[in-house]
This record gives C-alpha cells, sequence and structure tokens, in this order.
C-alpha cells in the first residue's frame, strides 16, 4: 500500500501547516529537470534502435506511392527481385505524399513519386526532371505530359456503376449528361471531392466547355444525388441498393465482386457514346530533379512500363494498360468498346477552373 | 474492457456504422425480413456523426473519470452520509465535485479529438470544418488555405481551453486533513443492478460488439468469395513497440507538465499546459507535414525515423496524458511532499516514493490512452515513419483505400484483441488494488 507511507509521516508532525517558501525552488528545479533528463535519456535510447539508411548507398530506390501498398507492392518486389535494387516505398494518399514532397523541398529523399491520378502528378510538376525518350516514347502521347516529366502507367475509366436489382443497362442514358433529367431524382450518389471525379468534371470542360459542364452540375445536383466520400462507398452503396446509379472509376466494382462473390448486386456500364463521362484517367510516375539515384529511377520507370508490369496492372488490379500487347482481365471490357474519349491527360492536370465551378455551383463548400 | 472502441481509427467506425445502420446496412435488411421495415432513421449528417464519434471517444471519459474515482477518498462520501444527506444528494454535492476535473478534462479531450476527427465526419457525409481542410489538401493541394484554416481551428481550441479551465475552478482536490485513505468499498447495487447492466451493456454492444460482428462478417465473407487470409504480424510488432514507446516516453513527459501545472499554477505554468493541447485539435496532416517542414531541414539526422515518428506522436497525443496524469495529481495532497520534505528527503526520492506512487493510477490511465490512441494513429505513421515501417493502422488504411475489406477486418480485429491486453492488464492491476 504506497499510501501508508506519507499517512505515517504525518503524524510526527505538528499538524499541516505552510512550510517556508524556500523549498519550493528547490523542489521545482531538482523534481522537474530530473524528470526532463528521463525524458531525453528515453529518447536518446530510441534514438540509439534505429538504425541509418543512407540513401546515397548504390543499389537503392527511394518511391513515394500515392497508389495502395495492395495494389502495387507484388509488382514493386518484382521489380526488386529483378533488378537487386534495394527499393523502399513510402505509401500515403496522393494528395498526402504530394505535399510532403513539396513540404521537403531540395532535401526530399525520393527518387520517384507514383501517383493515383494526373492532378496530383501536376502538382508536383516542377519538382520534376525531364524523363529520357527511352521512357516517354513508350507511351502514347495522351497519356503523357507535353513537358515530358511524367508519363501515365496504367489506365482507369470512368464509368457508372448500377444495381442489377433496379436497372438493366438498357434503362441507362446514351452519355452521362442523360442523367440531368428529373427522373433520376435520388437515384444518383457521387463523390464530388475525390480527385478522379473531379478529372472527369475537368474532362468535361474541355469537350463540353464551361457552360455545358456547369449546367450538367446544376442539373445533377437538382436530382439530389448522395455525395460519398470516395470511390468504395459509392459502388457499396449502389450494391446495397442504397442508391441506383453512380459514377466511380470502373475497377472498384471488381473488388467488390472478389470479396462479396458474384451476387453482388452491381455492375458497371461504359456509355454507349464517348464522351467525357467514360474519360479514361492514369495512374502515373515522375523522378524528382533532387532524386538521389537518378539511374535507378529511370530504370523503375522503364520496368514500369514492360509488358511484364503492364500485363500486371491489366491482370491484377483490373487497369488498361497504356503499351499495346497487353491481354486485358478477361472480365474488363474491352478497350474498343468502352468509347472513351480522345482527351490529353495534361488538359487535366491543372484543377483550378474545376475547382471554382465546384464551389459556385454550391457542390464543394 | 469499454474502453477498447477508442483503438477503433474513426475511418473503420465510420464505415462500419455506414455498414450496419446505414439505410440499406445489415439492420435494416435484417429488420425487413423480420418485420418488413422498409426505412431507418437517417444515419448521415450530424445525428450519424455525433453517434460515432461519441461511441469511439467516450472511453477519454471512461478512463480519466474512472482513474480519478479510485484515486477518490471515500471517507469524504460517508461523512456526507453520515451527516444526513441522502445518497443521491451525496453523489450530486460530494462525487460530482470531485470528480470535476477528470471528467472536465476528458471532455475537454473528447472535444478536441472530434474538432481534429476527419474519418468519421467524412464517411457519415458532415461538413465539418475539419473536411474543410482536408479538401484544401486534397483538392487544390493548396497547404496556404489549408494552414489558415487550421489557424482558426486553434482558436476554437483555445475556447474550449478556456472552457475547461472555467469548469475546473479554482478548488482543492486533495484531502487536507490527517488520516490515511481506506480501500474503496463496493456498493450493492439492488434492483438497479439490472438498469446499470443494460446501460453499460447497450453501451458495450453499440461501441464494440457492432463493430466486431461487422469485421468479422466481412472476415467471413471474404474467406468465401475466396479471399485468403494473411495476418499482418510484423505491423502488429510495429505497432506494439511504436505504440508502447510513445506510451512511456509521453507520461514520463507529461508528470513534469503536471507537476508544473498542479503545484506552480502562473501564467506562465498555465500556458505550457495549454500549448501542449493544441496539437491534438489539430488534424493530424497538419502537424505532419509541419513537422516533415521542420524534420527535413532542421533535423536531417531524425527525419524519418522510429524517433521522429515517437515525437510526432508525443506532440500529438501529449494533451491525453497529461489530462490523466493531473487529473490524478489534484487529488494529491502537497502536505504529503511537505512532509516527506520535512522528514529530510531529498526532492528527487519525494518525487520517486511519494508522488509517482500517489499519481499511479493517473499514469497507468494516460498511458493506457496513450497506447490506445497511438495504435490507430495514421497521418503522421504514413509520413514520418520509417520507410517502408508498417502498423496495423497503416495496414487497415491501405486495405480500406481499395475495399480489400477482408484484409481491412483481419487487421482491424488484430488490432482490438493486441490492444485489449494491455487494457486487461491495466483493469485488473486496479481491481487486484481494491481488496
Amino acid at each position: 500500500m504506497p499510501w501508508s507511507f506519507p499517512a505515517r509521516l504525518q503524524q510526527s508532525l505538528p499538524g499541516p501547516s505552510e512550510h517556508g517558501p524556500h523549498f519550493r525552488p528547490r523542489w521545482r528545479f531538482g523534481a522537474v529537470t530530473a524528470m526532463l533528463l528521463l525524458v531525453l535519456g528515453l529518447a536518446v535510447s530510441a534514438c540509439g534502435n534505429e538504425a541509418e539508411t543512407p540513401n546515397d548507398t548504390p543499389g537503392s530506390l527511394v518511391v513515394y506511392s500515392g497508389r495502395s501498398e495492395s495494389l502495387v507492392d507484388p509488382i514493386i518486389q518484382q521489380f526488386k527481385v529483378a533488378s537487386g535494387i534495394d527499393v523502399k516505398v513510402r505509401y500515403g494518399g496522393t494528395a498526402e505524399m504530394a505535399a510532403t514532397i513539396l513540404e521537403e523541398g531540395e532535401n526530399s529523399p525520393a527518387d520517384v513519386f507514383f501517383a493515383q491520378d494526373p492532378a496530383g502528378l501536376g502538382a508536383v510538376a516542377g519538382r520534376f526532371a525531364p524523363l529520357p525518350e527511352s521512357i516517354l516514347g513508350t507511351v502514347p502521347a495522351k497519356y503523357r505530359s507535353p513537358e515530358g516529366v511524367w508519363v501515365g502507367l496504367s489506365g482507369r475509366a470512368r464509368v457508372t456503376v448500377y444495381n442489377t436489382d433496379k436497372l438493366s443497362p438498357e434503362q441507362l442514358p446514351d452519355d452521362i449528361w442523360g442523367f440531368t433529367d428529373p427522373q433520376w431524382k435520388g437515384r444518383i450518389g457521387w463523390a464530388p471531392t475525390n480527385g478522379s471525379f473531379q478529372a472527369m468534371v475537368t474532362a468535361m470542360q474541355v469537350q463540353w466547355g464551361e457552360e455545358k459542364t456547369r449546367d450538367w452540375l446544376i442539373g445533377i445536383k437538382a436530382n439530389e444525388p448522395k455525395a460519398y466520400s470516395n470511390n468504395t462507398s459509392i459502388v457499396a452503396a449502389v450494391g446495397s441498393g442504397e442508391v441506383e446509379v453512380g459514377f466511380p472509376n470502373h475497377y472498384y466494382l471488381y473488388r467488390f465482386l472478389q470479396e462479396e462473390g458474384e451476387s453482388f448486386a452491381a455492375r458497371n456500364y461504359h456509355f454507349r457514346e464517348s464522351g467525357p463521362g467514360g474519360v479514361m484517367l492514369v495512374a502515373g510516375a515522375g523522378i524528382l530533379e533532387t532524386a538521389p539515384n537518378r539511374e535507378n529511377a529511370d530504370r523503375f520507370l522503364q520496368f514500369m512500363l514492360s509488358l511484364v508490369a503492364q500485363q500486371y496492372f491489366a491482370s491484377q488490379t483490373y487497369e488498361y494498360p497504356v503499351i499495346e500487347r497487353v491481354i486485358i482481365n478477361r472480365l474488363l471490357t474491352p478497350l474498343e468498346e468502352i468509347n472513351a474519349p480522345d482527351i490529353d491527360m495534361a488538359d487535366l492536370d491543372d484543377l483550378e477552373g474545376t475547382l471554382a465551378l465546384l464551389r459556385e455551383t454550391g457542390i464543394l463548400p | 474492457m469499454t474502453a477498447l472502441s477508442l483503438v477503433v481509427p474513426s475511418y473503420i467506425g465510420g464505415f462500419v456504422i455506414v455498414a450496419a445502420l446505414g439505410p440499406r446496412g445489415m439492420f435494416q435488411s435484417l429488420l425487413s425480413k423480420l418485420f418488413n421495415i422498409e426505412h431507418l432513421p437517417e444515419i448521415y449528417g450530424l445525428p450519424g456523426a455525433a453517434l460515432t464519434l461519441t461511441l469511439l471517444s467516450y472511453p477519454y471519459i471512461l478512463l480519466t473519470v474512472r482513474s480519478a474515482l479510485w484515486g477518490m477518498d471515500p471517507a469524504l462520501e460517508e461523512a456526507s452520509r453520515s451527516l444526513g444527506y441522502s445518497r443521491w444528494a451525496t453523489f450530486w454535492k460530494v462525487t460530482i465535485p470531485q470528480l470535476r476535473p477528470a471528467i472536465s478534462v476528458g471532455a475537454l479531450l473528447v472535444g478536441l479529438y472530434t474538432l481534429s476527427d476527419f474519418g468519421a465526419v467524412s464517411l457519415l457525409r458532415f461538413d465539418s470544418f475539419t473536411r474543410v481542410i482536408y479538401l484544401a489538401y486534397q483538392s487544390s493541394f493548396d497547404r496556404g488555405i489549408a494552414a489558415a484554416l487550421s489557424l482558426l481551428l486553434v482558436l476554437v481550441a483555445l475556447m474550449l481551453l478556456m472552457l475547461e479551465a472555467w469548469t475546473r475552478g479554482r478548488s482543492r482536490y486533495y484531502r487536507s486533513d490527517s488520516g490515511s485513505p481506506r480501500a474503496l468499498r463496493p456498493i450493492a447495487l439492488g434492483v438497479w443492478r439490472w438498469p446499470a447492466l443494460a446501460f453499460c451493456g447497450v453501451v458495450v454492444i453499440l461501441a464494440l460488439a457492432l463493430p466486431m460482428a461487422v469485421l468479422g462478417y466481412w472476415m467471413v465473407r471474404g474467406m468465401q468469395a475466396g479471399q485468403s487470409l494473411d495476418l499482418a504480424w510484423t505491423p502488429m510488432m510495429n505497432s506494439i513497440y511504436v505504440s508502447g514507446l510513445a506510451a512511456v516516453i509521453t507520461v514520463a513527459a507529461s508528470v513534469p507538465v503536471a507537476v508544473l501545472a498542479v503545484r506552480y499554477p502562473s501564467r506562465l505554468s498555465g500556458f505550457v499546459e495549454r500549448s501542449a493541447y493544441i496539437g491534438f485539435a489539430l488534424p493530424g496532416i497538419v502537424v505532419s507535414l509541419g513537422l516533415v517542414f521542420f524534420g527535413v531541414r532542421y533535423a536531417p539526422l531524425l527525419y524519418q525515423t522510429l524517433m521522429m515518428l515517437v515525437i510526432a506522436y508525443v506532440i500529438l497525443l501529449l494533451p491525453q496524458a497529461i489530462g490523466a496524469v493531473k487529473s490524478s495529481f489534484l487529488q494529491v495532497s502537497p502536505r504529503m511532499e511537505e512532509a516527506a520534505l520535512s522528514l529530510g528527503r531529498r526532492p528527487m526520492q519525494i518525487m520517486v516514493r511519494v508522488t509517482l506512487p500517489l499519481i499511479r493510477t493517473g499514469m497507468l490511465a494516460g498511458a493506457g490512452l496513450m497506447f490506445l490512441t497511438a495504435m490507430k494513429e495514421l497521418p503522421a505513421t504514413l509520413l514520418l515513419s520509417p520507410i517502408g515501417f508498417k502498423t496495423l493502422a497503416t495496414t487497415i488504411w491501405s486495405a480500406t483505400e481499395e475495399a480489400f475489406f477482408t484484409r481491412a477486418a483481419t487487421s482491424a480485429i488484430l488490432l482490438v484483441l493486441v490492444s485489449s491486453v494491455p487494457m486487461a492488464f491495466l483493469t485488473l492491476r486496479e481491481s487486484g488494488r481494491k481488496g
């Protein structure tokens, strides 16, 4: 019983009286300083456990990935084995990783930034170094930056996902404009804060012009869509019947089919008419101008554009390849049938206009 | 065990609440089969966000109040009873005022946590201020706006802090006379046992059983659909290691702050204590990016090391430990220390042999809180950990991002199970002391 110690002492005291003021400073300095020293000691001992990993050792590579570990780790491991390079990856959201690179500035330990979308790449474009022709030449011009500082590595199509219990594809409109019809009131789910959605709205401005894009936003808003936080939540909500249609990227559906089986009550629908609602977006990467391991970074991008890696994306992550001669997963709609419009990714990397429009229409706060 | 919901990351908590109680959630499909009920009360917006955050953060109050209850002297209540107050009156006039610092510190933590939360509000579609800050980062990659908005958040946090100081007042919470506090005696609840049990039951079901059931369901469903179960052992060990380290260091760091705040109340000590709370009110991403900026320039040796991560945890989570330690410190009479001093003990000896044992419950509660919240911490872990360092929280996040529910569920269940070990230890220790 820890209590008894001071209590026993109290009996020998004259009574609870005020003590002399000269005790207090000693108490303060002795005890508080000691505690601080203890904290420092713990801190230093924790530091000692940490092995230093200098970045300039030959044979290493640091990748900042805004793409999820679940999707890209297998192929990065393959690169590691094939090249013998010690690849280290930091995973996070694309926006967080971009912000980190910008905060780090000149001192960034990163070689490669692997981003989820063109906007993420555009945000750090000023920090990228030009890529060699051996990399740029592999990818169609519309899937890379015009300044040659980043390349697309895999494609993801914008689609409509619909609930199969309530709708059949014939009931869906030919293009995304059709959803402004009042009959869709209360039946739509979307994710206005999501980067891919915003890229689609940018694509609308490229193809339709600002006026029609604003009308589309106003039209959909009038149909009282439910706003979800991301693509996953949209597909989940369509599958459970919370809403009947939603606008995500195409590959989320296949994750749900894997998790829940064929009975999952949602499928993808590619618009019959080519338009911004079916735009093909890319995830891509660039090399930082401060990259400590420039050569390895080049090799990394070359590998990601090789047949092996592209085949991995096409069959394992249900994405579309950016090079030819790749066989896509049998569940995917063939590239020729998805009616993707011809839009340069480079036109989609500036978000300001889209964000202004989304704020103006009251869709974003 | 009821404190365990603290370890559930809010983006999982939010997702689970939607999956279970959403308009077409599991609860609704059950009801529609049984009673043909088609509509549930709306879960999206304020009600759902409030429910989720309440469930996830009530352990802040539970843990601090519980440790204060253990440290309370039963003689006060007995005196009140012997002077003719009924049990109710005693509860209101003696017990509650005694618990006031613990309650207000707990409430402060809940308030600040809620201010900083992003995951639950975005999944439950409630436009909180944090959400706007995240949008500034996420869509426009605009760190300037985000930083400016964060400063506003700091102002709100300061207001909460002032409110807390005002509630606590200037009272004393230690016994002033001589005599030794005795062990607490359990109160027989009689018939009231049942409503009390029912209330605790509902809380536990909502806060813990419900998420666990949904997670279990995801796991089973994924296995049936042919997903493999891979247990995240390395991330688990990493989580335990770094959270444990952070818990120890933070509690050690919180004692001097609590000493200053309680024994030497002044403008300066008040400022030191309050400033520690700011980190907790800010969204983790804001603090983490600040540390990225600082670390890469001024502490390149520490940058992206385990130490950096622990420092980030301390900055983000320190107020939890301070709150718990301080509220039990308030119950310690300075006479104890003075007595020891007058008997010729040196200050350091007094600290170790008198003060620290007396605030042990608070330190343990603080360590518990720290451990649980460090286990689930995400933004700082993503940005500041040694590269390639994975914890359970990052594994769960990475899996939910891309709808790998089976993997998310196994890791989340692992997270709750692992966290229950130190919680069980803490609870058992406390109950053991009672006898």
